[in-house]
């Protein structure tokens, strides 16, 4: 009479089964392949079967699965454990746009930039993606793909608001760079600057 | 007016909704008459609904899914029995 309201018994099959596809595609995108994927999913379910008693907020059970996910993700990863590149940019100042405009690969364009990245087709995004830091991939994959916003991913990566936004915008500077550096090395445009060496 | 340099380090904050008011109307300012730097604003909405949709293709094939399934059914054994870890 009177004391705590007994919490309804949830089990963990129900929690996790309506996630499975998401966790799987979540991990292809962090792993890169999809062997590797089943493998990381494998890992995510063992760990969260570990964790389910203590889950607080099954009413967030995607949040919680893509935090497992993403932990698993990291444990494997050694560039996590390692220091950050820092800002990629800083000792060899990178702006596309500005080497878009320096180099002019399409001088008759009046949409140079989108034409740049015609130039890539998905599996191409795909690949240059896939080089970023992993960490700062991480970040752009739930806030891009998924759609987390950047407190939720704070919360599942469990590190400051500020360090992902940071990742985010270094995540963001890297990815123009390599797209730039894919193009030149792949021949898909021209580099004057390359030309000339 | 804001310099190109100033809004483009403001793109992408824009496109996330992450950016304040004032902010907002800077930028908003900029781009109604700076035609490169709508060029920019396209690029990076365009790569973002790129980065989307290569998240969207990945389906999960028949065996995996049987796999996981019967992994996910041994642990909810498990749990039927009160087992953990």
């Amino acid at each position: 009479m009177g004391g705590p309201a007994a919490v309804p018994e949830v089990k963990f099959e129900d929690v996790v089964r309506p996630h499975l596809a998401y966790l799987y595609a979540l991990a292809v995108r962090l792993s890169g392949s999809r062997a590797g994927a089943e493998d990381l999913v494998q890992d995510t379910l063992l760990r969260a079967f570990r964790g389910f008693p203590r889950l607080r907020n099954r009413e967030r059970p995607r949040l919680w699965l893509t935090r497992v996910l993403t932990n698993a993700y990291r444990d494997r990863v050694r560039a996590f454990r390692g220091t950050d590149p820092g800002d990629l940019s800083a000792d060899e100042p990178f702006d596309l746009f500005d080497k878009i405009a320096e180099e002019d690969p399409f001088p008759y364009s009046d949409r140079v930039h989108l034409d740049f990245l015609d130039l890539f087709d998905d599996a191409k995004i795909i690949e240059v993606f896939q080089r970023l830091h992993p960490p700062y991939r991480v970040a752009l994959i739930l806030a891009y793909v998924y759609g987390f916003k950047a407190r939720e991913i704070a919360e599942i990566t469990r590190k400051p608001l500020g360090t992902v936004l940071t990742w985010l915008s270094r995540g963001r500077r890297q990815m123009e760079r390599e797209l730039w550096d894919y193009a030149v090395r792949n021949r898909l445009l021209i580099s004057h600057q390359e030309a000339r060496v | 007016m804001i310099t190109c340099k100033e809004a483009v380090a403001r793109l992408w904050a824009y496109l996330d909704r992450n950016i304040g008011r004032v902010q907002e109307d800077e930028l908003e300012g900029h781009l109604g008459l700076c035609r490169h730097c709508c060029g920019e604003l396209e690029f990076a909405r365009q790569l973002r609904e790129r980065l989307k949709r290569s998240g969207a293709t990945t389906e999960i094939a028949p065996e995996v899914q049987v796999r996981l399934e019967a992994l996910l059914a041994r642990l909810g054994e498990r749990e039927g029995r009160g087992e953990r870890g």
